[in-house]
């Protein structure tokens, strides 16, 4: 594990990983430094989520939701994957209408694992940022190996679907308090948009809203999942 | 034995933008009509403004659009692939997928019916490639112009007329062939970026237009006007101002009392008896089988679905598919390559508000389409309407950075967290020929839950296509400069994916040799059998197809009204 001393910010929460050896749910050897004190009410609660999940275990959910941390990094742009709880929704998605993903996110956490161990030594969740994002390059440019089709169609089917996580509508697990809608400068669903708003320049009305809420399609939401 | 439904005049396979809109000539001139379809009816409330489950999950495409998702390649040399979690490129619904279409509602032009003649006049004997299938259209555009203005003024399409009865009037299209009126109502408003885009194509001595809307601007007929809500495309209309059959036909149909609608029923396949007329057709709903008879079957599904169902159609009369003995079903495919001819604009600082509004809110130009240049020496013909529209939406708008930026990690953050809503693609439809080794038929390995073989596509550019792409390509990241666009960038042309845009395989013409139907729509094989919508096309014209289904799915209607007696005898 590296221990170069990078985001060493006190307040930083522990990572994904982290905590998933802490509670034993990751198999990784190398310990947790003592420096990297984490905010407990948060660890806790991602660690109660980590076990809800509905279609991935624990484990493949601290790996996947390690990389969709890093392919949109909570920064000093904002919040990220995490606080959108994008693995929420990548995770709802497939026990319901992506189900036919389901298998290979498992194939993807065994093979990201496995190459990051070959790497580096340890689990992908396991690793520095600065590690992740070498394997997650060497994904995206295809060069990493053991991936099934291959490194770069893994590495776009998980961006896609982080993205949706991201920049859909909260309703289907992700953009928690509107995090991604924030940040592309989407003004939320309205279903009356003046010509005012439609000029160059103007800063619209905003809604921040799932389209759920509004009543006319409350109905709908109910038949969710 | 499935069991036997009461025989109707008529059946209709598929209720979407093509039968949806027949069964109402065809019901209204006291035809009893069984129109079956695989979706159920939906409303208002099923309409929610959410991006995952229209435009990423194709949701009402679950009932059979998603289950027989075709498969692609470019070239007979290599095998077809469908990659996973792919959805089909229609829904399944009563109203069909006039209810999620674009809106773009046009009038072909004079030169898209008459392709392959007037550019043999003008260019000479060699003007289309050796290898091309196109033909000529049976009809030419004064032939469907009634029924472009009945559907116009029936629905409420919106729009700026640009040549009436041949007085040209600039605020429309210059290059529109005659119409015998203006639009029942005018055109939606501009926005800001529509003021833009016109202003610099102007500019660049292109003719701009507010282009045409399946979209009432105001209330029309106890229907509402738009309210530009920005969810439009992929998914139905909450307040009703869109053109959709389930809204402005099929419930006026039903009111006759002589349409009967059969929901969530997939069409197994068309029955035939000895002498090879079409019985009536066989359909499953809730795992029982059911046979309706007719005297009459329409195929109005979508081009995909009208050749599959031809092909599972086999019988002795016809062994290698209904109205397949002369080898013509699946020929001649043709697909506009959506995206090849176009380029994306980054305008710093500037906030376009595109997350509103409609496809159907754009500016359009026709000087690079069809023969409204010379071509002469440029090595292709054809060319298409170039447009600039508004509905962006937030997960797409994280997708589409320049290349110079990552596209994961901090700085696709950062760039996006600047700059999200200052960027807008434009683009041209392309024209795209026929040609012998484009082509559908069924996949030796893929199958659908039921184990029906799924539609396998063959198709590829050619050089025409190519050099087209490129020309035109070039002149969109002109415009999108001549706006302020301070980046451009273009995606390389291709046109082997499953199109929203796709016509052919059960081609109209006269010559029954070289084509399924002839120009009414009826086979040329099976006396009682109709096949409507985008499969019947010869070309595709250089821009959206959707109101050109809609008004020859309404001529074959009253085709079929007008000679009943002969075609059900």
């Amino acid at each position: 594990m590296d221990c170069s001393g990078e985001e060493k910010a006190p307040s930083r929460p522990l990572s994904r990983g982290e905590l998933l050896k802490r509670a034993g749910l990751v198999g990784a050897a190398a310990a947790v430094p003592a420096a990297l004190a984490p905010d407990p009410a948060l660890a806790q609660e991602e660690l109660v989520q980590l076990q809800q999940m509905k279609a991935l275990s624990p484990g493949e959910a601290a790996t996947i939701g390690a990389v969709c941390d890093r392919l949109i990094p909570s920064d000093s742009t904002g919040p990220g994957a995490r606080e959108a709880n994008v693995i929420r929704y990548i995770d709802r998605a497939l026990a319901g209408d992506l189900a036919m993903f389901r298998s290979s996110y498992t194939a993807a956490a065994v093979a990201l694992d496995a190459y990051s161990q070959s790497k580096y030594g340890g689990g992908f969740a396991a690793l520095s940022t600065t590690q992740q994002d070498a394997v997650l390059t060497d994904m995206d440019l295809n060069r990493a190996t053991g991936f099934s089709p291959n490194a770069k169609a893994v590495f776009e089917m998980i961006r896609t679907h982080a993205v949706q996580g991201m920049f859909g509508d909260p309703a289907h697990g992700g953009n928690t308090n509107f995090v991604g809608w924030k940040l592309v400068r989407f003004p939320g669903p309205r279903l009356v948009i003046s010509a005012r708003d439609q000029r160059l320049d103007v800063v619209p009305r905003s809604n921040l809203k799932s389209t759920y809420s509004n009543p006319l399609f409350r109905a709908r939401a109910s038949r969710r999942d | 034995m499935p069991e036997m439904m009461q025989q109707a005049d008529v059946v209709v396979v598929g209720l979407g933008a093509a039968g949806g809109t027949a069964v109402w000539p065809l019901a209204n001139a006291g035809m009893k009509v069984v129109g079956i379809d695989a979706g159920p009816r939906l409303k208002v409330s099923d309409y929610p403004f959410d991006e995952i489950t229209s435009a990423m999950r194709n949701e009402y495409g679950r009932y059979k659009s998603n289950q027989e998702v075709p498969t692609t390649r470019p070239n007979a040399r290599v095998a077809a692939t469908r990659p996973l979690g792919a959805t089909g490129p229609m829904i399944n619904a009563v109203g069909g997928t006039s209810i999620h279409w674009m809106t773009q509602s046009w009038r072909f032009l004079p030169w898209n019916f008459k392709t392959v003649s007037m550019s043999k006049a003008r260019y000479g004997p060699n003007a289309i490639p050796k290898d091309s299938t196109s033909i000529d259209w049976p009809f030419d555009l004064a032939e469907i112009e009634p029924y472009y203005d009945k559907h116009e003024y029936f629905a409420g399409v919106s729009g700026q007329a640009g040549n009436i009865q041949g007085t040209i009037d600039p605020r429309g299209n210059v290059f529109e062939g005659p119409r015998r009126r203006g639009y029942p109502l005018p055109p939606l408003r501009n926005s800001g970026f529509t003021d833009m885009m016109s202003a610099a194509a102007k500019a660049a001595g292109w003719h701009p237009y507010p282009g045409p809307a399946g979209i009432r601007s105001k209330a029309y007929r106890g229907k509402a006007g738009c309210t530009y809500c920005g969810f439009c495309g992929s998914t139905g209309c909450y307040t009703n101002a869109k053109v959709q059959t389930n809204v402005d036909y099929i419930p006026l149909a039903e009111k006759t009392k002589n349409l009967k609608i059969v929901t969530l029923a997939d069409v197994l396949r068309v029955e035939v008896d000895d002498q090879g007329r079409a019985t009536g057709v066989l359909y499953l709903k809730n795992g029982r089988e059911y046979f309706q008879p007719a005297k009459v079957v329409v195929l109005a599904g979508y081009t995909y679905g009208n050749s599959r169902l031809l092909f599972l159609s086999t019988s002795k009369a016809y062994p290698n598919g209904l109205s397949n003995n002369h080898g013509q079903v699946g020929k001649h495919y043709i697909a506009h390559g959506l995206g090849s001819a176009g380029a994306t604009g980054w305008f710093p600082g500037k906030r376009l508000n595109r997350y509103s509004g409609t496809l159907g809110q754009y500016t359009a130009f026709d000087d690079l389409d069809a023969d409204n240049f010379d071509h002469s020496g440029l090595g292709f013909i054809g060319g298409g309407m170039c447009s600039a529209t508004m509905e962006a939406k937030p997960i797409a708008t994280a997708n589409t950075t320049p290349p110079s930026v990552a596209r994961w990690g901090s700085s696709w953050k950062a760039w996006l967290a600047q700059n999200a809503d200052t960027v807008a693609g434009v683009g041209a439809q392309l024209e795209v020929l026929s040609y012998e080794d484009n082509f559908l038929d069924l996949d030796p390995a893929v199958r659908d839950p039921l184990g029906r073989p799924v539609i396998r596509i063959t198709n590829d550019f050619h050089d025409n296509e190519r050099r087209l792409s490129d020309y035109v390509q070039k002149k969109m990241v002109d415009w999108l400069k001549a706006a302020g666009a301070a980046e451009v960038w273009t995606a390389a042309p291709g046109a082997r994916s499953l199109s929203t845009h796709a016509y052919g395989g059960t081609r109209m013409g006269d010559d029954p040799n070289v084509n399924v139907v002839d120009r009414w729509g009826m086979s040329h094989e099976v006396q009682n059998l109709a096949v409507m919508g985008g499969s019947t096309f010869p070309s595709s014209a250089g821009r959206n197809p959707t109101q050109t289904i809609q008004a020859t799915a309404w001529r074959t209607a009253d085709h079929i009204v007008q000679n009943f007696k002969t075609i059900a005898d």
